[in-house]
Order: structure tokens, then sequence, then C-alpha cells
């Protein structure tokens, strides 16, 4: 129990008839890397915005390092140490890609209730952001505007964002989501290299990367957890096989 | 204060409440569903309110007037929907704001180029110019009876529509759901033209039946306007349920607010501070009641989409 | 060179504004220094306008009701307090009070977004409007005259000219403040807010904080703009709150540029123009107003600032 970062408890999310999220009991251990599969509609990204406090719950409660978060909102798990990337791409268009990281990291850096010192001059600011961006092989396009990029250049910012408020628990949604075979294999390296130094709840339809990447998996259908268990046990679990028939995997 | 005031007010919060319900119906559906804002509104429930003034004086009937003024403001909304607000739909809500300002702007002096600045004085027709003698003591205007009676009438056929008949369905559906609108193409397009146009309708008639008591001149559609999107926001967007309770809340209250506020704190405070503060709380009073809902529920007590 | 290059608009701009009453009294139209006042204040209030607007995304249509109640702090103390009818006291006082109503006001209205912000934004305007009209005490309906200028030390704010100098100062000083806000931490994020507010919440903002800060920061500014044109004028009238004054700014805000730091100067100045250029063909130029406005938001959204972009910054 005290190894879990994240836990929620019987959590519940309904709209109108329609039960969203259905008694949903998870936990997520520090430093491990988490994936939470399932069908289209099963409810994963309704999951994701009440982990990240998006969206409140209607029953039930979320704890992160041991403390009740439910009733925090979304900047205040920010605060705590939860980072999120999109399943559909939500980034600053306006501003450049290396300003979209450097607002990131102005939040995690001191208030930004400053008001006469131009931010261009935080060179220090700039230098972490390019780190970032390095990390994400994004470092080329530092000042091309968010919005012209391409999809999967959009994904890595995503991933970029998520970085930059120094989190412990980082919920991917999706990252690689309608990325071709060889962006996939990259995200999945990058990925892989942020095992063990982050907490990671990882949503994703790839079946290839969740195996290569999750050290264990839980299975979300119809908004409830049918079964939590290492890549291997999931693999063969035939309840699994079942609710995926007709969905596409790839293998 | 006697029984006999008190149902006065109430009957006269009920008639302002039902006139405000004509306007705010079609303005919260054109929220709801378009998503557009629309400052414009309270122009066409002026022109409404100009033309049958005008066609009043010039056949003599008020009854030939209504319909007929009716029928013009519908086909001038409808052309403003196309011409300017279909425009719009797409667009963020400042550009709605400037746009439909522009309008305004156009509305008004329009109306001062063809009607002067002098304000039109309509008389309550012949035939409701009388009194009712409601209950012993009561007597009410006839005129106000028939704003009552209209009122509810049309209350009562758009509940029809707009609960009971595909159409109605449709509308309901894109107020809730507005992608699923979008989603539905081309033939949204010109149901939009005419929710607008019914909207139109339905503002023209407010204007029409308020008009002998109100006065006819321009800027009367900003004043109501503003009413009308207290409602709006009191009753909660895309919600027909929400402009009629909200706006039989807002006449009443306003009404009330209006009648009581003043002799009561005259019972309660030194007349000078009563005299002071009085007209200035009755004329707030549904501002507060605005703040207080939307403390309490910040999308209005109806909103469309739960 | 290079400097002046790159900022020539703005030191033509600067020597324009001074040499303004100048050029008036040499063409012998003395008048239009109290127009060019006019003006100055009018591009203070949609500048504030501007940033609530245009950097922050936080469409008002009650802005009036900061500028009017800036106006009446200068109109009440001047009757009840005469003692602190000094510039240098009622105009700051004239500003905390705006801000302390922009802090109650936005507390509010920040709560809601979109269609709602907006027409709660024009409600609250509306009830400070009735409020202020049925204060038979101070004027109502008519307003309250202004005796005199708020004095400023030796300085003759009666003359027209001195007050124009004193106006194009604070303008300066306040443009000067505001265009550093745009580059620090705080306009990155109002704008990053503007762009993107659920996803600047998960980065970690407290993104109503922001909105109400500049929020306050706005209505600080308009009651500023407020009390110097209840001093330029020497009359404060309830008119002043009314939603046209909301309507009017907005307008200059898009003829100027949304966004830009110079879009309410320019937007003041153009509306300014297109008014006495209008007023001279037509007594109904307000149809021509509306149809210039349909035109710059269906075709020219960016508004004069969009067509400099790239010059100036």
């Amino acid at each position: 129990m005290s190894a879990a970062l994240l836990e929620t408890r019987a959590l519940c999310k309904r709209f109108g008839g329609l039960i969203a999220t259905d008694d949903v009991s998870l936990e997520v251990m520090r430093g491990e890397c988490h994936a939470l599969i399932g069908p289209n509609g099963a409810g994963k990204t309704t999951l994701i915005s009440q982990l990240s406090g998006t969206l409140r719950p209607d029953g039930g409660s979320v704890h992160f390092a041991g403390r009740d978060v439910t009733h925090l909102n979304a900047h205040q798990r920010a605060m705590l140490g939860f980072a999120r990337s999109y399943q559909i791409t939500s980034i600053l268009n306006e501003f450049t890609v290396v300003e979209n990281v450097g607002i990131a990291l102005q939040a995690v850096s001191g208030s930004s209730f400053r008001f006469w010192r131009p931010v261009a001059a935080e060179t220090a600011l700039e230098d972490e952001a390019m780190a970032i961006l390095r990390q994400v092989g994004l470092e080329a396009l530092a000042a091309r505007q968010a919005r012209g990029l391409s999809h999967g250049e959009h994904r890595q910012l995503e991933i970029a964002l998520a970085l930059a408020t120094k989190p412990q628990l980082m919920l991917l949604d999706e990252p690689m989501a309608g990325m071709g075979p060889e962006q996939s294999e990259n995200m999945v390296e990058l990925i892989t290299g942020l095992k063990g130094r982050y907490t990671i709840l990882l949503v994703e339809h790839d079946m290839d990367a969740v195996f290569r990447l999750a050290d264990r998996i839980s299975v979300l259908v119809a908004g409830r957890v049918i079964t939590t268990g290492l890549p291997d046990e999931i693999r063969g679990n035939a309840a699994v096989k079942s609710a995926y028939l007709g969905e596409e995997t790839t293998n | 204060m006697t029984w006999i005031l008190f149902l006065e007010q109430c009957l006269n919060g009920l008639q302002f409440g039902l006139m405000l319900f004509l306007l705010v119906a079609g303005l919260t559906l054109i929220f709801g569903i378009m998503d557009v804002i629309n400052l414009a509104h309270g122009s066409l429930y002026m022109i409404g309110a100009y033309l049958v003034a005008t066609l009043t004086q010039a056949t003599g009937s008020f009854l030939v007037a209504v319909p007929l003024g009716l029928a013009a403001t519908a086909v001038i909304g409808m052309i403003i929907e196309v011409l300017v607000l279909r425009g719009l739909y797409k667009r963020d809500h400042l550009s709605q704001v400037l746009a439909t300002f522009a309008l305004i702007l156009i509305a008004n002096e329009t109306t001062r180029a063809i009607w002067g600045l002098q304000a039109l004085t309509l008389n309550v027709p012949e035939a409701l110019s009388g009194s009712v003698q409601l209950l012993p003591g009561l007597h009410y205007s006839a005129f106000r009876l028939a704003i009552i009676a209209v009122g509810l009438m049309v209350a009562a056929v758009l509940y029809f529509v707009v609960v009971r008949t595909r159409i109605g369905m449709l509308v309901r559906a894109g107020a809730s759901n507005r992608q699923m609108a979008t989603a539905m193409g081309t033939n949204i397009k010109w149901l939009f033209t005419a929710v607008f146009g019914a909207g139109a309708a339905l503002c023209a008639l407010a204007g029409a039946m308020l008009s002998p008591l109100l006065v006819v001149q321009v800027g009367m559609g900003e004043s109501i306007l503003i009413l009308a999107f207290v409602t709006v926001v009191i009753g909660g967007i895309g919600s027909m349920r929400g402009a009629f309770i909200g706006a039989l809340l807002v006449g009443i209250v306003d009404t009330f607010g209006r009648a009581f506020i003043p002799p009561l704190l005259r019972t309660i405070l030194p007349p000078a501070l009563a005299d002071a503060a009085g007209p200035s709380l009755a004329a707030i009073s549904i501002y507060l009641l605005m703040v207080v809902v939307l403390f309490w529920k910040p999308q209005g007590l109806f909103p469309a989409g739960g | 060179m290079a400097w002046l290059k790159r900022h020539g608009w703005l030191v033509a701009a600067c020597l324009v504004g001074l040499a303004l009453p100048k050029l008036f009294t040499m063409i012998g139209q003395e008048f239009y220094i109290s127009v060019a006042s006019r003006v100055l204040i009018w591009a203070l209030l949609a500048t504030s306008l501007n940033l609530l607007v245009g950097t922050g995304g936080m469409v008002s249509m009650g802005h009036a009701a900061f500028f009017g109640f800036g106006a009446y702090v200068v109109g009440i103390v001047a009757l009840d307090a005469p003692q602190w009818s000094a510039a240098p006291v009622v105009l700051p006082l004239a500003m905390a009070a705006t801000g302390l109503l922009a802090f109650a006001i936005g507390s509010v209205c920040l709560r809601t977004r979109g269609v709602y912000f907006i027409m709660i934004t024009l409600a609250f305007a509306q009830m400070l409007f009735y409020i202020f009209i049925s204060l038979k005490g101070y004027g109502g309906d008519d307003g309250l005259q202004l005796a005199k200028r708020s004095p400023l030390g030796a300085l003759k704010m009666a003359d027209d000219t001195v007050f124009y100098y004193f106006v194009l100062a604070i303008l300066a000083v306040c443009l000067v403040v505001l265009a550093r806000l745009r580059d620090s931490r705080f306009g990155r994020v109002l704008r990053g807010i503007k762009d993107n507010e659920a996803r600047m919440e998960s980065l970690g903002y407290a993104t109503f904080r922001f909105k109400l800060t500049a929020f306050v920061i706005a209505g600080t500014l308009a009651g500023l703009a407020g009390a110097l044109m209840a001093n330029q004028n020497g009359f404060v009238s309830p008119n002043m709150l009314h939603w046209d004054i909301s309507g009017t700014v907005l307008v200059m805000v898009i003829l100027g540029g949304l966004g830009s730091l110079w879009g309410g100067l320019a937007g003041a100045v153009v509306f300014m123009v297109l008014e006495e250029v209008l007023t001279a063909f037509t007594p109904h130029w307000q149809i021509i107003l509306g149809l210039i406005l349909l035109g710059v938001v269906f075709f020219a959204p960016k508004g004069i600032a969009g067509l400099f972009a790239g010059k100036t910054r």
C-alpha cells in the first residue's frame, strides 16, 4: 500500500444514464510503468481525466502518495507532481515549441506573478527547455510555431510538456495515437528512457508497445477493470481476448 | 399593502414575465444550438414594435397590424441570419459581439432615419381599453389580461412544438449537443434560419403587445435585451423550461422590487436613506437575483444538456 | 541607427504627440487640443480593455462600469471631501477604489466562461448604471458638475494645453508599464491562458488568479481613464457607465488591433477620425460605422495593427 504512488478506490462516474467509470479501484506502484488497455469506448480517457483532476468523479476517491486528492483540481494536482499528456493534442498553438516548454517550466520555477522583467531574459529557462526538447528529439524545431508541427511532432511536444513540470506521476493518454511504425518506435524508446525515473500510467492501443513497456497491465472494459496483472498473464487471459474480439490489435 | 395591490402586482409580474419569455425563448435557443451571442435580438423587438405601431396607424386596426408586423419582422430576421449570422457560427465570441453590435448601430440609426427622433405612441386597442373586474375590488386592465392570455397561449404552443414534434426534438437535441446538430449537415442551416425567424417573430410579438404600454423609441431594444440576458443566465442556456421559469421569476422579482422595496424601506429606514436607497435597490433587484443564482448554480437553474 | 529604424514609428508617434498642441494653435484650431486629450483618454481606456480581451481572451462587455466609477470617485470627492481633490490624491484614490470594484465583480464574473461571461459583465455594468442614475444626491440622471480640475501643484490644470500634456504623460507611463507586463512572466501566462486554458491548468497554473489579476489591472486603468475624463469634461454622468461605452471601446480595440500594445491608441484615433469624417457626410453616420465594423469583423479581423504586423511588435 505504501509503495502505491497513485491509488483509486471505487471510482465512479456517470453521464446521465451512461456509466463511464464503474467502481474502479486501481493501484500504480512507485516507479512502475502501468498500462491501461481496453476497447474503444471503455472509458479510458474519462478515467485519466478524473485522475488528473479535470473531471470530478461522482463517487469514490483518488489518492496520491497516501494523500486524498479527490477534491483537488487540475492545477493543484499538477503542483503535487501530476503531469498529463492528452490523447487529442492540447498544446499552446500560438507559441513556439521552445516557448511551450518554457511556459511549462515556468510553472515550476518560481512565481509567475512577476510583471516587470521580460521573460525572454531568463536564459536559464530557455536552456532547460532546449534540454528537454533534445530529450524528446524536437530541438531542431524549437523556433517553429507549435501550430505548424506535424502530428507526430505534436505528440512529441505533448511528452515534452509532461516532462517539463518535473512530475512524479505521468499520465500518458495514447501518446502513439495516429503515429506510423517508425515514429511509434521512437516514442517507445523515449518512454523506455523514462521508466524508473517516473511513475507512468500509460493508456495505449498499440499492443506491441504496451507489452514492451508495461510492468503491469490493467484492462478496462465498459468502465470496469476486469483484470490486472503481469504482461504474460494478460496476454493469455481469455476474458481479455474476448473483450478485444473485433478490435484491431497489432502483434 | 393590501391583498388587492399584491394580486395586482402578481398579475403585472406575470404579464411582464410572459412577454420577456417571448424574447428569451428565441435567444436561449440561439445560444444553445448555435452558440452565437446575438446582441441585436433586442433590435428585432424594437423593429416589431415600430412596424406594428406604424401599421396600426396605417390600417386603423391593431388586429390586422400584428400578423403583418410579425411576418415582416420574421423576414427581416431571416435575412439578417443569412447575411450576417451564418458567417459568425464558426467565429469566436468577440467577433459575434462586434458584428451584432454593428447590427444594433445600423438598426437604431435606420429606425431614427425612417421614423425620426420622436417616440411613437400607440393607444390600447378600443376593444380592450376597459378594465375587467376579477375579484370584488380588483379591476385589471383588459389589455394586460389579453397580454397574459397571448403569452400563455404562445408558451403552450412552444411547449408543444419543442417537446412533442420532430422539429422540436431536433432543436432540443441541437441545444444540448451542438456537435450532433452540426454533424447533421446542410439541412441544419435552414433549420437555424427557421429558428431565427421564429425567434424574430416572437420578439416582434412581445414588442407589439407591449407597445401600447411602453414608449416605442430607439433604444427600447437594448434595455430589454439586458433583462433577457439576465433571464438566460438565471434560467440556463438552451432550455425552454429555464427560459419560462427564469422569465417569470425575473418578471415577478422586478415588478415586486419596484412596487414594494421603496415602501418597505421607508418603514424600516430613516426617510432620507430610504429615499436614496429605495429606487436603486428596486432597479437592481433582478441583478442581485442573478448573482445569487450564479453562486448557487453557475450554469443557471435548468441548463440544457444537464 | 538600427534602433531608430526598428522603433521609427514609436519615435514619430512621440514627436507628433508632443507637438500636437503647437500644431493646432498654429492653424488656429485650439479647440482640437481638448479633443486630442479626449482621444488620449479613450486610448487609455481601450488599451486597458485590450489587456483583458486581446491579451487575456476575456471578452468583457462591462468595461464602462470601471470607467464611470473612476469618474464618479472624482466627482463625489470634489463634492463631499474637497480636501482630497488634489490630483496626486484623488487619482490614486479613484484607481484604488475601481480596483477593489474590479476585484469584487471579477471574482463573480470569472467563475463563468464564454457567452455567460459576456452577459454577466454586461449585467454588472448595467446594474451600476442603474445605481448611479438613482443616486439623487449625486446628480442622478443629470450627473455631477465638477467645479474645477483636480489641482496638481502649481500647474494650471484649467489650461487645456497643460492638461493635454498631463494626460499624455500618464498614457505614456501606462503604455510603458503595459509593454513590460506583456513581455513578463505574467503576460506570457495570460497569453497562454487565452490560447489553451485547460492545458495551462494542467501545467499547474491557477488560471483563475491570473485572470482575476488581469481583470483588476484592466479595471484600475479604466478607472484612471474615467477620472481623467471627469477632469477633462468637468462633468460626470451615469451615461459613462452605459453599455454604449463598453461597446464603443470594444470597437476601438478591434479597429486598432486586438492584443497589440498600440491597438488601443490606434483604435481610438481611427474611431475619432471616422466619427469626424462620417458626421460630415450624414447625420446617420452610425449606419456607415456599423457597415464598416461588419467589414472589419468579416474581412480584416486583425484591425490596423494587423496591417502593420511585422513592423512593430
